[in-house]
């Protein structure tokens, strides 16, 4: 299981990596033609990448190393908690510059060694010094083996200095640097870089005009997170390739989680990665949810135990239900059959997942362009719509097959095109036919453009005739007839064919997009329990706080404390009653009220036959109880010690219950 | 219960009694609210003459209202029968007044009723319905005369369990006829009454409570009644209490948007008010010594923990989770805990079920002096074996995430017991900590409890934590949590300032042992008068020298500066530049600490 994870996990970071870079490419391209910009200027790049700040250091990686690889060797990464002043930040820029000056070279460069080692003053100039050196030395010793290179980098390679999250920066550091770096442009080729998370206003906002007129800026956009998620989803989900699915609600779960509260994608991967922990931890025949050629040999080597596992899956039980009664005795008796039919039903499994797959796509490419996009736009709603249950029964499928019968030809036809390469790119083998039936309907349709053409010359015609006939009253009858014609006439040959398109298509919806919980064995390789996953990553501390303080009874299960919702008794924990009488005052608290109310509370408990006799230590007890109780809710911040009155405690929230 | 009917004459004059009291009682009270009350209670004295009047009339009504009631009150009553122990008082939970000060009480001796109504559930509730209305009138009379003339007699009823229902029916009713009079004024001085109360016999304190109660009782009746019956009365009430929260009653009715606005409206009403009402009661008037920490640990010991099976069970619901957490530290989340309890014990068990072998570093977060350098400081010298300082904790961390980095076979578990607490909450520890945590061979648990602990982070810091929230409430006491919080304002004990000046006094010579017995003598001589400035150098210089502990007063302010050094005294300028000394300790242990030089001399 653990080597499993750990693939699953190799997987998420490749794919990962390969949409930053397709990402970082175009923005490469353009730092490049800043890099060109030659005046007296610092040319700064402006990245524009939105809220979802987690996944910017991803960027930002991928960038810098795209960078590295095309650009230049000198990159410096600056991050503003390690900023507080400009000392600090030229301390940071010189060893960074450095140190990856050194891995680039890989020579043995002892005055750069030297150079940092000795930790000089970190001033410009001593970096303008690093950089002539360095420049010089690449230049003069090492010719030959810089000549490749040196292809890629110029002359001499900028200095790529990145902010990764300007606002972050204290303004006056960064005025300073900028104003520094402006006086030494000529000699140290400098280029910037400004992470930026809100809107490209903010440099103007940060940065006074007698600085931000020293930056040359560009502004470059990055995609939409959106985007990325789609594409995630679409590598992770909707491929055949990984055997991992998600339930649907575990899906919505991660998704709402995603739009409603960070907008990060690596937050998601993060949720999708927990899925698969829950996933392999809790249910015991996860070992078989790997790729299909491993998944047989495994199944072969099954204990007895986990046949008895998998005989108690209810999908598989409602399979033996279908089955006839002595194939029904074998089933449930001897293993080795058993293993037999579950390696049948598992590559059934994954043909099923094949298919679903480029059906899927297929009908995404007809209701994505619907008018109201009855499923959305993106193919993930409709993924989960389809995982939610039938889809053909649902009214968006009703509304979306009726809109779809209206389309125009040329739509259609190059749906039709898209379909046939989905199906032409999958792997399913059962899509021959539907490729050659779609494939026969295009043509007919240009069968028809051909015969349209034709038409439109006949109905040419007539329109010539109403040309010549200038009468009113019988251009009117006429215009009555034609309409009279066109309702009664029989649906055209196009429409006909519309029709047949859109009923195939149905076909192969009710065909293939079966939900997956009526296939058998579906449990192996669908994660359906979101309420674990919505308590993991979207926790709310303070509603378990609440309803441990209100109505204990949830957590302890003891009779004495049952009660109807929202009051609590008096025998509830100590806690529970100081809060609750708490909840009845004002911002001010006195503890010598609250103590009295505590004890006449407890007291009423102990009942009446705690007599004055031993009352002395009995309040002994209570005062230290309250004592404990009221300090813990200090600690967990309801109150707080004032000062305004004596003996008073301020409240730190409001509100009854 | 058997009180004669025949006296009704002397209703009249109860019904009277209580309003001459409170008109003297606001007598007394200076200022702008005399007015407002006087124009309540020309109003309520037309009242009540209208009510003599038509006495007759009055009383039918009563019983009507009286049915309404006991309609009410087969509600509460029929709680307990249905569901063994539960409390009726839901409706008075939702149900916020204006009046603050007193509602605490009210809430406890409802809550504290209700075992009686438990205890005989059928009991209380047959003769209540059926005996209603003979009695009512005759209950009523007697309650009036019992508040007005003998509330111990009161008390000595709610003592009394047999006659406990017929207590609470007594409030009832009694409630009914007072807020017919004197709505206006018990609703907003009862804290007054009380504190009046409460000032001659500090004993009378207990049924100072229960006419809270009545009051409150009256309050939501005069709630009903505001809405049916007057309206010119209602304006008064609500000058009185000008931060007045709608009516819960048709709040209960309205939707949920009105609701959020009411929650808006609370916190404004809650702080807006310069002037907050509370009673002026201390706990030094109590009588009651303060408890030390020790004692008050035994004292706690000695209390059984409640449902302790229960607590048990979850804990071990808990446990069973251990494998999984590690599971999941080992692939890179981190765990943090939330729920109510400690979890302190629950962290244990699994450091020593589980982290035995392994290295792991315990930081006690609820420390009152940890810092997230002596965290950082643990790690690169205990775990690292690194000898030498670091001038900055960023360094630091750097040097940290270097070596695990270069080192994958190192591993490292970090258990944190409140990472919410005062000294680590800061954003900059906060950020290292979170760092700390990212990197791949450091696993962290980590325990949060405060309400507000999730604002700590940020985007950017949650995704470097990698969070896995996992409720865990255990219900246990904060034993070892609370032990450190200094502002315990009820112990306050004094046992650490007490050690700390023994030992520091230890280390010092005869003379200056001396001469801070001399400024502590002085003091405790002064105790009594709260404007105490201290006791001046020249003063002191001179009552040094007769005592022949200096010679001069160079060395006496040489000693007084190593005093200030150890922070065992405070020097303030007077208004007239005379320096005044004094020991900033409070008066109890300042005697301690002289009986103990006592002991040792």
């Amino acid at each position: 299981q653990q080597i499993q994870e750990d693939l699953n996990k190799q997987l998420f970071d490749n794919l990962v990596s390969f949409l930053r870079q397709s990402h970082s490419e175009f923005q490469e391209k353009t730092t490049e033609w800043t890099c060109r910009m030659k005046s007296r200027e610092i040319p700064t790049a402006a990245l524009v990448l939105g809220v979802n700040v987690t996944d910017h250091d991803l960027t930002f990686r991928s960038l810098s190393e795209v960078l590295q690889n095309n650009i230049t060797p000198y990159i410096a990464l600056l991050e503003a908690k390690d900023c507080p002043g400009i000392k600090n930040l030229m301390r940071k820029l010189m060893g960074q510059l450095m140190n990856c000056c050194i891995e680039v070279d890989s020579l043995e460069d002892e005055d750069c060694v030297r150079v940092s080692q000795k930790r000089i003053r970190c001033s410009m100039t001593s970096l303008i010094n690093w950089y002539e050196s360095v420049t010089k030395k690449t230049d003069s010793k090492t010719p030959s083996k810089k000549r490749t290179s040196s292809s890629r980098h110029w002359q001499s390679p900028p200095v790529v200095v990145i902010f990764k999250d300007m606002e972050s920066f204290i303004t006056k550091v960064l005025q300073d640097f900028i104003v520094i770096s402006s006086q030494h442009i000529r000699e140290l080729p400098l280029v910037l870089i400004f992470g930026i998370a809100t809107s490209p206003m903010i440099i103007h906002s940060l940065l006074p005009h007698s600085v931000s007129s020293l930056l040359c800026i560009e502004l470059f956009q990055s995609l939409s997170c959106k985007e990325h998620l789609s594409t995630v989803i679409e590598k992770l989900l909707l491929t055949a390739q990984f055997p991992f699915k998600l339930g649907e609600k575990v899906l919505q779960v991660l998704i709402n989680i995603f739009l409603y509260h960070d907008f990060s994608v690596q937050n998601f991967i993060k949720g999708f990665q927990l899925c698969v922990v829950e996933h392999f931890y809790s249910q015991p025949l996860s070992v078989l949810c790997c790729q299909l050629v491993d998944a047989k040999k495994r199944v072969n080597s099954l204990s007895h135990n986990q046949c008895e596992n998998i005989r108690r899956l209810p999908s598989f039980r409602r399979y033996v239900e279908g089955q006839a009664s002595q194939k029904q005795i074998a089933l449930l008796t001897e293993d080795n059959f058993l293993k037999e039919i579950i390696q049948k039903l598992l590559e059934d499994l994954h043909v099923y997942h094949e298919n679903y797959v480029s059906v899927l796509r297929c009908l995404h490419v007809f209701t994505s362009s619907l008018p109201k996009y009855p499923f959305g736009k993106q193919i993930r709603e409709l993924y989960c719509a389809c995982l939610e249950n039938r889809v053909w029964e649902t009214e968006e499928y009703e509304s979306s097959l009726q809109l779809a019968r209206m389309l125009n030809k040329s739509d259609l036809v190059t749906m039709l095109q898209q379909c046939v390469e989905i199906f032409v790119s999958s792997s399913g083998k059962e899509f021959d036919k539907t490729v050659e039936k779609l494939k026969e309907f295009l043509t007919q349709f240009q069968k028809l453009e051909a015969e349209a053409f034709q038409e439109q010359d006949v109905s040419v015609s007539p329109q010539k005739d109403l040309q010549k006939k200038t009468d009113l009253y019988h251009l009117q009858k006429t215009l009555l007839e034609l309409k009279e014609s066109r309702r009664s006439k029989k649906l055209t040959k196009f429409e006909k064919l519309r029709f047949e398109v859109v009923d195939y298509i149905d076909s192969l919806v009710r065909n293939y997009l079966v939900p997956a919980d009526n296939k058998t064995l579906h449990e192996i390789v669908y994660f359906n329990t979101a309420s674990v996953l919505r308590g993991h990553l979207n926790a709310a501390p303070r509603i378990a706080l609440h309803t441990a303080l209100n109505n204990p009874y949830c957590y302890l299960k003891n009779q004495a404390l049952k009660s109807d919702g929202g009051s609590i008794s008096n025998k509830a924990p100590d806690i529970c009653i100081v809060y609750k009488l708490h909840l009845e005052c004002g911002r001010l608290i006195n503890l010598v009220d609250w103590l009295e109310a505590f004890s006449t509370v407890v007291m009423a408990v102990e009942g009446p036959n705690a007599d004055a006799a031993s009352s002395d230590q009995v309040d002994d007890i209570i005062h230290a109880r309250f004592i404990r109780a009221v300090s813990e809710l200090e600690l967990l911040g309801f109150i707080k010690p004032s000062k305004q009155k004596t003996d008073h405690v301020a409240r730190l929230t409001w509100g009854g219950c | 219960m058997s009180q004669p009917v025949g006296k009704g004459g002397g209703a009249l004059e109860v019904k009277f009694v209580p309003d001459e009291e409170v008109l003297k009682h606001i007598a007394d009270d200076a200022g702008i609210k005399v007015r407002k009350d006087k124009a309540q209670l020309t109003v309520s004295v037309k009242r009540f003459v209208k009510k003599l009047e038509n006495i007759s009339d009055n009383e039918a009504q009563e019983i009507l209202e009286e049915k309404n009631y006991v309609a009410a009150l087969g509600i509460c009553a029929q709680d307990p029968v249905e569901n063994g122990s539960s409390v009726s008082g839901s409706e008075v939970y939702s149900f916020q007044t204006p009046k603050r000060s007193s509602k605490m009480a009210e809430l406890a001796s409802e809550l504290a009723q209700i075992p009686g109504q438990s205890v005989a559930p059928d009991h209380s509730e047959c003769p209540e319905k059926t005996a209603k209305t003979p009695q009512s009138s005759s209950n009523f009379l007697w309650a009036e005369r019992a508040w007005k003339c003998n509330l111990i007699l009161l008390f000595a009823w709610q003592r009394t369990v047999l006659r406990r229902y017929m207590f609470i029916l007594l409030m009832h009713v009694f409630s009914l006829l007072l807020q017919s009079k004197k709505r206006e004024f018990v609703s907003t001085t009862p804290y007054r009454l009380r504190k009046r109360l409460a000032a001659p016999d500090p004993y009378l304190e207990s049924e100072s409570e229960y006419s809270a109660s009545c009051s409150e009782e009256e309050d939501e009746e005069d709630r009903k009644e505001v809405s049916t019956v007057i309206s010119g009365q209602k304006t008064p009430a609500k000058t009185k209490a000008a931060p007045t929260p709608p009516p819960r009653n048709t709040v209960a009715k309205k939707t949920k948007e009105d609701k959020m606005s009411n929650l808006v409206e609370e916190y404004f009403e809650a702080h807006s008010s310069s002037k907050v009402l509370t009673s002026d009661r201390t706990l030094q008037k109590l009588r009651k010594r303060r408890l030390n920490r020790q004692t008050l640990h035994d004292l706690l010991k000695k209390a059984p923990l409640a449902y302790a099976a229960e607590i048990k069970e979850l804990n071990q619901q808990h446990e069973s989770l251990f494998s999984k957490w590690m599971l999941q530290l080992h692939l890179g989340f981190n765990i943090v805990l939330y729920g109510l309890g400690s979890k302190r014990d629950l962290l244990e068990k699994f450091r020593t079920s589980l982290l035995q072998g392994s290295v792991h570093l315990v930081v006690n977060g609820y420390f009152p002096s940890i810092t997230v350098r002596s965290i950082l400081n643990s790690i690169t010298e205990e775990v690292l074996d690194h000898i030498g300082t670091f001038c900055s904790p960023l360094d630091q961390l750097e040097f940290i995430i270097k070596r695990f980095k270069e080192d994958s076979s190192l591993e490292l578990y970090v258990l944190i017991h409140n990472l919410d607490s005062q000294m680590l909450r800061g954003e900059r520890s906060q950020q290292i900590l979170a760092q700390l945590s990212s990197l791949p061979s450091i696993y962290l648990i980590a325990s949060i409890d405060h309400i507000n602990a999730p604002l700590m982070w940020d985007q950017a810091k949650l995704s470097l934590y990698n969070w896995l929230w996992y409720e865990t409430t255990t219900f246990s006491p904060y034993v070892e949590e609370t032990s450190y919080e200094n502002s315990l304002l009820v112990q306050q004990s004094g046992s650490l300032a007490l050690s700390s000046l023994t030992h520091v006094l230890r280390s010092l010579t005869l003379n200056a042992r001396g001469i801070f017995r001399l400024l502590a003598q002085y003091q405790l001589e002064n105790k009594d008068n709260p404007s105490y400035p201290g006791l001046s150098f020249q003063d002191f210089y001179q009552q040094c020298r007769e005592a022949f502990l200096v010679n001069s007063d160079l060395t006496l302010r040489a000693q007084l500066t190593e005093f200030r050094d150890h922070k065992l005294i405070r020097t303030k300028r007077g208004a007239d530049g005379v320096e005044y000394l004094l020991i900033p300790v409070d008066d109890s242990t300042l005697t301690d600490f002289l009986e103990k030089e006592d002991e040792d001399v």
